[in-house]
């Protein structure tokens, strides 16, 4: 009978002797390998678009907002920021040699990179931890516990904390016209020395809420539509209905200087609209950073799992390891993209 | 019928009888923890079915309530209009999230992918394995939020008493801001369990993200030496499409969701006004994905209706290539439109205007398959099998589904319908007409190959007309209703839209017998269905070449494949089995 009699299991393709790491729906561990990178990429396309997401709301907020941005990004250490950039840079640099390593088959120095790299994320995240902790001291956190939310938590002491960061916010902006170093460890003791005494007269609570009055009333009311401010002047054509115009936003009655030297948007340059969108920044910077540091967490675990099974990588198969560096490198990338869009605001 | 001597009959390859993958293995462990792709599929099938009956379960209930003006369930108003939101969200939400976005990649695409393919298995089974706990995870949450609803409606008290001890968020009372969550309800009106909810969705979102990886690499590097791309069945064109549209848009939905989430728990006011944010930003976010859902919805459904349509006519598909194409062209044209669910937003006449030529454009290739399908059709040997009865009826509802589409697509009309049950009838149309019709249509079709086992066909094909009759009754008369102004959403009507109401009530109860007979037949089929085929249709495409039910480890060795669409090698036995004969040169080929 002309029958094709069935193999039974893999005794008729003559590989019965396979490689351990070869898993049995694959025909060649190059395949495996081939297919591992390309489902590890595709997995990578999505986290990029969800963090694009963030950029997306980041750039729109920015956009119709800038007053908000140019305000607020003094609360952020570009020197702390600069440190994790380097230490994520340096952590990349150990994680690629990694790969190298694993296809050596040189497994002592792997384990010594993977350790490092591990390093490194811990170092990330302990400065995380110190720029996290300064802004939970003064009263910045996001949410509702900020001090810019009109709903702050803590109704009774509302004003005394807005104050706090007021002032924190000065002693940042004069602790880096001082060019000193971290202005977060120093300042922290000089505003708490000064806490009760407020800094300059300008930036007080009160003066700020004046000033915006003042500056609703020159600006006149603007009319909304979606996220787009439009130019009440914009006459009444067709065109003029179809076309959405750009205006210049109101929260800012001034335009800034396009230089690094420029004086500092203060509270009172905006209106109550503004003020009340402080906080937004706050939101968007505590998300954005705060997922790119759970992502840099999860990495961690990866990079101690790749450190505890380090002996099994070799020449022949060093996928795990190869495909663990891609997500830390995007880790790293987005870091890269989130510094200066959040700490270099100019 | 040449007569064929049983020696030239080239026979399936067998392995040790009643040797398949479902009892390769005992113990319930042994499905737990599978990386089987079929088992897999099974497990999805089960739990996937199950929501779809829940989500089915809200349906009656709130059509029950609109019977008439007047509430039912309870006789505060308050209570009754509550009630109602909740079980428009809920239904909404089940079955868009648990039902409808895995069903058909989840079930059927783990199922039948790598056997179209002659492979093993997927690229990344553990992957799969994972997926599905993602997808028990989110209905955990689901769960949690509907077990919530339950409590607080029949305990009003308990959740205050609770809150003493710091737990009255054990108590998530349901959802009762629409499946779409609009802010700011949802971020800071709503007292309902909009962050499990969200949080739900999210894990969910991960089992349809980890398909999609797992789909396409397996596409792309598990094909044969000899099955070029286009040498592949359009389902797997479709489940391509279908992949990259996951792949790109469900991490927006996640991230979405979770800064409504930060911001009904921290405040962060991305979207509230109140706490300076802007509420039509989360519109742009959630549509950004959930319009390309819908593409997530429909691409695998017409991968179905491609497979059906060819082998129950005995005709080779008519116009590959340009299903093929229009599968891709589906997807990344779906990622243009979605400002066409946000015409009254408020956002700029000029983005109304370009949304809404991009939205005509993308119906386009949706409408080439149409013809396709009609084209293969047309002069075939068509065969009224319940597969059959249900692809043709979803070219009739997904026509009706696609064109009312093209009303909502113009801007103008778009302002009168928009919010109205018009909506509510266009999506039904698709969703259900379509997809799940397609989604039926698949299971009567591959459900010998699953189980081995054939389904009662006057039984299927009386439930098939039962659920054509109910659906069209409940929602054809809802495009009437809605383009004379009855809202969406809305628990109570005037008067004088009674009429619409009661017919379409009617309608969903007929639709729901229907759908009972017809999911209870292939249940039905599995304690008393008798044994079916290798190849019960004479399908040509490489799921045919093994076993039914399929053998553990799918094929010994990789089949020699073929034009998946050529059926002339196929002869049919008189107990209606197909049988493969070898070449013959003199014999004449059917017209591809």
């Amino acid at each position: 009978m002309a029958t094709a009699t069935a193999d039974q299991g893999h005794a008729g393709t003559g590989e019965h002797a396979h490689p351990p790491h070869l898993a049995h729906h694959f025909d060649s561990p190059e395949q495996q390998y081939q297919s591992g990178k390309l489902g590890m990429w595709a997995f990578l396309a999505t986290e990029l678009l969800m963090f694009g997401g963030l950029f997306c709301a980041y750039a729109v907020y920015r956009a119709n907002h800038p007053e908000v941005f140019l305000y607020s990004h003094h609360y952020l250490d570009a020197t702390w920021g600069g440190i994790n950039t380097a230490v994520l840079i340096a952590s990349s640099f150990t994680m690629a040699w990694g790969v190298r390593a694993a296809q050596l088959g040189q497994t002592g120095l792997l384990k010594v990179l993977m350790a490092l790299t591990f390093l490194g994320g811990v170092g990330f995240m302990v400065i995380k931890g110190i720029e996290y902790q300064s802004k939970w001291k003064h009263h910045i956190f996001p949410g509702f516990y900020n001090a810019y939310n009109p709903s702050y938590f803590d109704k009774a002491n509302k004003d005394a904390a807005l104050q706090d960061a007021i002032d924190y916010r000065q002693s940042h902006i004069s602790g880096h016209s001082a060019a000193g170093l971290p202005a977060e460890a120093v300042k922290d003791g000089a505003v708490d020395g000064g806490a009760g005494q407020g800094q300059t007269g300008k930036a007080t609570v009160a003066a700020a809420q004046a000033a915006a009055a003042t500056r609703d009333q020159l600006a006149g009311p603007t009319t909304r539509r979606g996220t787009m401010l439009v130019d009440p002047n914009a006459g009444t054509g067709d065109e003029a209905k179809m076309l959405p115009t750009f205006v210049q936003p109101v929260g800012l009655a001034v335009a800034q200087p396009k230089t690094s030297h420029a004086p500092p948007v203060e509270l009172g340059d905006m209106n109550a609209l503004s003020q009340s969108r402080i906080n937004t920044f706050f939101g968007v910077y505590f998300v954005m950073t705060g997922l790119h540091g759970i992502h840099v967490i999860v990495g961690m675990g990866i990079i101690a799992w790749l450190f505890l099974t380090a002996g099994r990588y070799s020449p022949e198969y060093f996928t795990p390891v190869d495909l663990g560096g891609l997500y830390w490198h995007l880790v790293d990338l987005i870091w890269i993209f989130l510094f200066p869009l959040l700490y270099l605001i100019h | 019928m040449s007569a064929i001597t049983p020696n030239q009959v080239i026979p399936v390859p067998q392995h040790p009888p009643g040797g398949n993958y479902l009892n390769h293995s005992r113990g319930i462990m042994s499905w737990l923890l599978t990386v089987d792709h079929k088992r897999i599929g099974i497990m999805y099938l089960i739990g996937v079915m199950a929501s779809f009956a829940l989500g089915g379960f809200f349906a009656v209930m709130l059509r029950t309530e609109l019977f008439a003006p007047a509430p039912l369930f309870f006789s505060d108003k308050t209570k009754a209009w509550d009630f109602y939101n909740q079980m428009f969200s809920l239904h909404g939400a089940v079955m868009v999230f648990l039902f409808i976005i895995p069903a058909v990649p989840a079930i059927l695409g783990n199922f039948v992918l790598p056997l179209q393919l002659g492979a093993k298995d997927v690229a990344f089974p553990r992957l799969n394995l994972m997926s599905f706990y993602c997808w028990i995870g989110g209905a955990i949450f689901f769960v949690f939020v509907l077990a919530g609803g339950i409590v607080n409606m029949m305990l009003p008290e308990l959740k205050g008493s609770l809150a003493q001890f710091g737990l009255a968020w054990l108590i998530q009372p349901g959802l009762d801001t629409g499946w779409t969550f609009y802010t700011p309800y949802s971020s800071s009106k709503s007292a309902s369990g909009v962050v499990p909810a969200t949080l739900g969705a999210f894990i969910l979102g991960f089992s349809s993200i980890l398909t999609a990886v797992n789909f396409m690499a397996t596409i792309h590097m598990l094909r044969p030496k000899n099955m070029g791309w286009f040498d592949m069945p359009l389902f797997l064109w479709a489940l391509y499409g279908t992949a990259l549209i996951q792949i790109l848009a469900t991490p927006v939905l996640a991230i979405t969701l979770l800064l409504l989430a930060a911001e009904r728990t921290l405040g962060v006011g991305i979207f509230d006004p109140a706490l300076g944010g802007d509420p039509v930003l989360f519109q742009h976010f959630f549509w950004f994905y959930s319009h390309p859902a819908v593409y997530i919805m429909i691409l695998p459904s017409m991968g179905i209706i491609s497979e059906v349509i060819a082998v129950h006519s005995r005709k080779h598909i008519f116009g590959y290539t340009f299903i093929a194409f229009s599968s891709v062209a589906i997807a990344l044209l779906g990622f243009l439109v979605w400002g066409h669910h946000m015409f009254v937003s408020g956002q700029s006449s000029l983005a109304n205007a370009v949304f809404s030529l991009l939205t005509f454009s993308v119906a386009i290739p949706s409408a080439i398959k149409v013809f396709n399908w009609v084209s293969t059709l047309y002069k075939g040997d068509v065969r009224l099998s319940t597969a059959m009865i249900y692809a043709l009826g979803f070219i009739v509802l997904f026509t009706f589904g696609g064109l009312t589409g093209l009303f909502l697509g113009a801007v103008a009309t778009d302002v009168h319908l928009t919010a109205t049950y018009f909506i509510v009838a266009h999506f039904h149309y698709v969703m259900v007409g379509s997809v799940l019709f397609a989604l039926l249509a698949g299971f009567y079709h591959w459900w010998p190959k699953m189980f081995g086992v054939q389904t009662n066909v006057m039984w299927g094909n009386i439930a098939a007309a039962v659920v054509f009759i109910g659906f069209n009754l409940t929602f054809f008369i809802q495009f009437i209703a809605g383009s004379l102004g009855m809202p969406r959403r809305y628990a109570t009507y005037p008067e004088k839209f009674t009429i619409f109401h009661e017919v379409s009530t009617i309608g969903a109860y007929v639709m729901a017998v229907g759908l009972i007979l017809a999911l209870g037949n292939l249940v039905h089929s599995l304690l008393r269905g008798t044994p079916a085929a290798a190849n019960p249709w004479g399908g040509n495409s490489l799921e045919w070449h093994c076993a039914s039910p399929p053998p553990h480890d799918n094929f010994a060795k990789t089949p020699e494949t073929s034009d998946p669409y050529d059926y002339h090698r196929w002869e049919e036995q008189a107990d209606g089995s197909w049988v493969q004969i070898p070449e013959d040169p003199q014999r004449s080929k059917t017209a591809h």
